[in-house]
């Protein structure tokens, strides 16, 4: 884990762009604290996006790639959707699958790699829209989790097909009237995380991105248990404001009301008991990690 | 098969054919090939130079796989790119602009790429029309990237494509190497410096 690996060749680094010498010089490759606390002050993975203004897509991309505790190893898998237009921008490598077979994508990209790099943790994460993850790709889905296929599945659950102008999908809420759904949902939400944990997965978050450092825990959690337990699932609230009729400032307000404990966002985890185990390890390691840090400091400043 | 399709500078037509369908073969090693003519690579080292040198905006465009230091081989086909710039530099005359532009990666970019500072392979026309570019030449640009930016750039340019590519040579480029290394890119630089002064600059 360095920045050893995007080494520009000092005879050529004068004419690069100036975004890529900050990649190289101020990312937070190879810093293991690093977190959403970078944004703003370290080179973001992530360049512009080509997201609505205001979009909570774009947030919650901006807090999972700044969490993602390991990104020059780690494997994006994405579907066809708004996720799809900011993944031409992002700094760690991505694979675009056809829509709705990602989970697929992932399983054997993750055994693959496992293969080749048996010495190396190498992280798979696929990133989806609801469309993708629960109605066509919902086989794929299931077949990776009963697999116990180890890595991390992130629904970007938006209740419905926004990127094509807002047609019903099975994460949408019962009765909910979209521009090209006009008579309204007809069942219920189908309930994935419930789904997730009976299909295996040891780890399982459903909940919005409005608080930054909760998406990075849920992050970092998801990916290691991913790493050495098994499939994990969240389910992230980013909801498309122009579908649901909201200006752009109003999409962090929309989460805040989704999450209250009556809402259908309202934080929601499941751990598995080997997951909790780790996370307990974890735990333990990060205080540890923590301790030597303030000791080190303390001697630097006697 | 015998072809008749030449690849010459165009602006060829919207989406020129590849020229592999057209019958037009890849070089040899040891050989190149000019406007799908297969010669050998001195011959092609020549004409090379002289495009060079009789372009006013001769202009390199090193890939990804000379930009990033990604092992030895890398880091020393970069320093031989810069050394072949810095010679077409200093073998042109005043009136000539060389340049050396980058393609960092392949990303498609929103809302626009910035012409005066990169290249990028899915729609390189941009920056060869913003500089005037009449010359160039890919190296260390993934094949695949390459030939779609080498047709584009045939579809809707005059700009003359040299490729050197560290593979099997570009059928659409209208002058390309195979097999590059280090020290073939050097060659070439020696090539221009032998020829220097004996090319008419452009007027």
């Amino acid at each position: 884990m360095s920045k050893e690996r995007i080494k520009i060749a000092p005879e050529l680094f004068d004419i690069m762009p100036p975004e890529y010498q900050d990649l190289v010089e101020k990312a937070t490759y190879g810093n293991e604290t690093r977190g959403w606390k970078d944004i703003g002050s370290a080179k973001e993975l992530i360049e512009e996006h080509s997201l609505c203004a205001g979009c909570p897509e774009s947030m919650a991309f901006r807090y999972i790639l700044a969490s993602l505790p390991n990104p020059e190893d780690t494997v994006m898998v994405g579907s066809t959707g708004c996720t799809s237009l900011v993944f031409p921008h992002v700094a760690v490598h991505n694979i675009h699958s056809l829509f709705g077979n990602q989970n697929a994508i992932a399983s054997g990209l993750k055994r693959a790699l496992s293969v080749r790099f048996p010495d190396r943790h190498k992280d798979v994460v696929v990133l989806a829209g609801d469309g993708a993850t629960v109605d066509i790709g919902l086989d794929m889905t299931l077949q990776a989790w009963f697999r116990q296929e180890k890595f991390t599945t992130i629904c970007f659950d938006n209740e419905l097909y926004a990127n094509t102008g807002g047609q019903e999908s099975g994460l949408m809420q019962k009765g909910f009237v979209a521009k090209m759904a006009p008579v309204g949902k007809t069942f219920e939400k189908v309930r994935l995380p419930e789904i997730a944990r009976e299909s295996g997965c040891h780890y399982v978050v459903n909940c919005t991105v409005s608080k930054p450092n909760l998406v990075e825990k849920v992050i970092k959690n998801a990916i290691h248990i991913a790493r050495e337990i098994g499939p994990t699932y969240l389910q992230l609230y980013t909801p498309c404001i122009l579908e649901i009729g909201k200006n752009s400032m109003e999409g962090l307000q929309e989460m805040r009301d989704s999450e209250k404990p009556s809402e259908r966002f309202a934080y929601k985890e499941y751990v598995s008991e080997p997951a909790k185990e780790l996370l307990t390890e974890m735990a333990a390691k990060e205080k540890e990690r923590k301790a030597e840090a303030k000791r080190q400091l303390a001697s630097q400043t006697v | 098969m015998i072809t008749q399709y030449k690849v010459m500078p165009g602006p060829e037509h919207f989406l020129p054919p590849s020229a592999a369908s057209m019958g037009n073969a890849l070089p040899d090693p040891g050989q190149g090939h000019i406007h799908g003519t297969i010669v050998q690579e001195e011959q092609a080292m020549e004409e090379a130079a002289r495009q060079f040198l009789s372009a006013k905006v001769p202009t390199l465009f090193p890939g990804p796989l000379v930009l990033w230091a990604w092992n030895d081989k890398a880091a020393k086909k970069a320093k031989a790119v810069r050394h072949l710039y810095e010679t077409i530099k200093d073998s042109v005359t005043s009136t000539q602009t060389a340049m050396l532009i980058p393609m960092p990666d392949y990303r498609p970019k929103y809302p626009k790429i910035n012409p005066e500072v990169e290249i990028n392979p899915n729609h390189p026309n941009l920056t060869i029309w913003h500089n005037k570019i009449d010359a160039c030449m890919f190296v260390g640009v993934h094949c695949h990237q390459a030939n779609l930016s080498l047709k584009i750039i045939r579809g809707g340019t005059s700009c003359y494509t040299v490729a050197m590519c560290a593979q099997a040579g570009h059928e659409d480029a209208m002058l390309s190497f195979r097999d590059a290394t280090a020290d073939k890119i050097i060659r070439l630089a020696d090539w221009v410096k032998k020829l220097k002064g004996s090319v008419e600059p452009p007027k």
